[in-house]
């Protein structure tokens, strides 16, 4: 049997298309988002988790940093750093930045109040639970 | 040039062409950076040149499918622009903030630049390609609407083709799918979710189908195939994009904190996503078989065929090496995405932009091709240019292979700097090829300023002579 598959076909197709997987796409979201507060344990998104991440994207740290892969790659992975390194680490290291090591990256001082020190490990704590499906691979992200 | 509202496209590429040269500058930077920590810091630090980078790219990029829009759309409709004056006003607008911006980014440290742009009241600031100020996004939707305001009432009054009602329909997209840029949810994982519907829905969906569009007007013009056949090609292509990518857009949902089940439906759909590409490469060359007239303008038909191929390299191969989750598992937030992110951002939306804007220009400026001397130098930084980006491709996807062995996938991994530090031969060929890039882009912006018209009598008598 001849078939002429025409450009109204195609065009159908596109339209057909286009709607059908937008609406499981949508369908799809809706569930995730029911499931999401329950997989990052957003009943822990404490006052200062929330001040420490306002301090993590008004100093544009994943402009370096990477936080569950994404962001940049020019510096460590930060979802996990709060069990790769501990508070004290974290709040010492971002302190004495930048090391000024010849031909090392550098990373700026922002000369954070300790207040706001603690509440970017409190983020940085709360970015570390989230169920990520086991990834990173490993503790160096 | 049927129509003469079609001439405001012209500052448009300019524009778009003076910002990618400054994309570049940044470019170099930054790469510097990976390698000498130390260089131009703390003046301008990593996180900074990279933003300046990204930023333009996209502006420039903008700018380009904007000038190509008020070039299509007329034609196209058979009309001429609704309001050239606002095209014109709207550039000058768009210019200035994206200039403003930048010079932002280099002079106020992005906290401050927070505290006086009212990011407190509405935060959007800190996300990847989203780092503007609050008043530049809301400049964004106003240059957008300005531009779908124009080209839709052109459009209303004209013929309405497929090309046209694509393009116009996925310049609406795009300016929709930028509103989840004003929602940022307090919890990172949604607010990682919807992030890319922006990213996503605009390079891996939307953004296809204005590549579609503007190879399609391409190929119709200077192949002279039958509207039909590119039309009905061009619907499927854009039919396969959705259909593989509305739920492809899984493959970045699988190690963020959303559900399991993605792992398996992004992995499936966005398996599909190179088949468009694949498609465009066998659309372009088709075309190009049946050809009814020889268009002199070498160098736009050399674009509008290595874009598909490049376009399918960068974002159907490297993708593909890094879309389905088990392998992603160890490259994720590697240089493999940078790899793949150079290669297809440059093979499918700057050689598109860089396509319309040499089957364009010439016409701006009053002829069918630009002369043979011209062409050759616009070719061979066509080449320069395609091939120093694969270089940069191959480079980083090295680096990426050694974050790989040494952090991911090792017994007794080894931490995110010492890595860095095993890569650096990689990081080393990239900025050659960077330069390389470069001086690709100087040949390239060299055939501008080349004088004369294609010559069609010695042309055609060196043709006949053989």
């Amino acid at each position: 049997m001849q078939q002429v598959f025409t450009k109204a076909m195609a065009r159908n197709i596109f339209l057909g298309g286009a709607v059908f997987f937008l609406a499981i796409y949508l369908a799809l979201t809706y569930d995730t988002w029911q499931r999401i507060p329950v997989r990052d344990h957003a009943d822990k998104m404490t006052s200062a988790v929330l001040r420490g991440k306002y301090l993590l994207d008004t100093n544009d740290c994943i402009g370096c940093h990477t936080i569950n892969g994404e962001g940049a790659y020019f510096a460590p992975e930060l979802a996990n750093v709060y069990k790769r390194r501990g508070p004290e680490f974290i709040k010492a290291w971002i302190k004495s930045q930048p090391t000024g090591v010849p031909g090392r990256r550098q990373m700026p001082n922002f000369h954070f109040t300790q207040n706001q020190l603690d509440d970017l490990v409190a983020y940085l704590q709360w970015l570390s639970n989230i169920d990520t499906n086991n990834w990173p691979p490993n503790i160096q992200g | 040039m049927k129509y003469q509202s079609q001439k405001v496209a012209k500052p448009y590429f300019i524009a778009a062409l003076a910002l990618f040269f400054g994309q570049i500058v940044f470019g170099l930077i930054a790469g510097l950076q990976y390698l000498h920590g130390t260089f131009l810091f703390p003046e301008l630090p990593f996180d900074v040149a990279h933003m300046s980078h990204t930023n333009l790219l996209i502006v420039w990029l903008l700018m380009a499918f904007m000038g190509a829009a008020y070039f299509i759309v007329p034609e196209e409709a058979q009309t001429e622009l609704y309001s050239p004056r606002l095209a014109l006003v709207t550039f000058w607008v768009f210019l200035t903030a994206a200039t403003l911006t930048i010079v932002a980014y280099l002079f106020v440290p992005y906290s401050h630049l927070a505290a006086i742009t009212g990011n407190a009241a509405l935060p959007t600031m800190g996300r990847g390609y989203l780092e503007q100020p609050l008043p530049t996004k809301i400049g964004i939707v106003l240059v957008a609407l300005s531009l779908l305001f124009n080209v839709t009432m052109t459009l209303i009054k004209g013929r309405k083709t497929s090309i046209n009602l694509i393009l116009v329909g996925s310049l609406w997209g795009l300016a929709l799918l930028f509103l989840p840029a004003f929602y940022f949810p307090t919890d990172t994982v949604k607010a990682s979710f919807g992030w890319w519907w922006i990213v996503h829905g605009w390079v891996e969906g939307d953004w296809e189908l204005i590549l579609g569009a503007l190879l399609g007007f391409i190929l119709i013009k200077m192949t002279g195939v039958d509207r039909e056949i590119v039309e009905k090609w061009l619907y499927i292509i854009v039919a396969m994009t959705l259909i593989s990518g509305l739920i492809g857009i899984g493959h970045h949902y699988y190690y963020t904190g959303a559900p399991s089940y993605w792992i398996w439906l992004g992995s499936i759909f966005s398996a599909l996503e190179p088949i468009p590409f694949i498609l465009l490469i066998g659309f372009s060359f088709k075309m190009l078989m049946q050809r009814r007239r020889e268009h002199p303008n070498k160098a736009a038909m050399l674009w509008a065929l290595g874009t598909p191929v490049m376009a399918f390299l960068g974002a159907g191969l490297w993708g593909f090496m890094i879309t389905l989750a088990p392998a992603q598992y160890y490259m994720h937030g590697t240089n493999f995405t940078a790899a793949h992110g150079h290669l297809a951002f440059f093979g499918a939306y700057a050689m598109i932009s860089l396509s319309i804007i040499s089957y364009a220009m010439p016409l701006l400026r009053g002829r069918t091709a630009n002369s043979s001397a011209a062409q050759r130098w616009e070719m061979t930084g066509f080449w320069i240019m395609v091939l120093s980006m694969l270089g940069i491709a191959l480079a980083l996807t090295g680096a990426g292979i050694v974050t790989v062995i040494l952090q991911r996938a090792a017994d007794d991994p080894m931490g995110f700097m010492q890595v860095q530090d095993k890569a650096r031969v990689f990081f080393w060929v990239r900025e050659f090829a960077g330069v390389g890039f470069f001086i690709g882009l100087l040949v390239y912006l060299r055939s501008f300023f080349i004088a004369g018209e294609y010559e069609y009598a010695s042309e055609m008598k060196q043709a006949l002579a053989v």
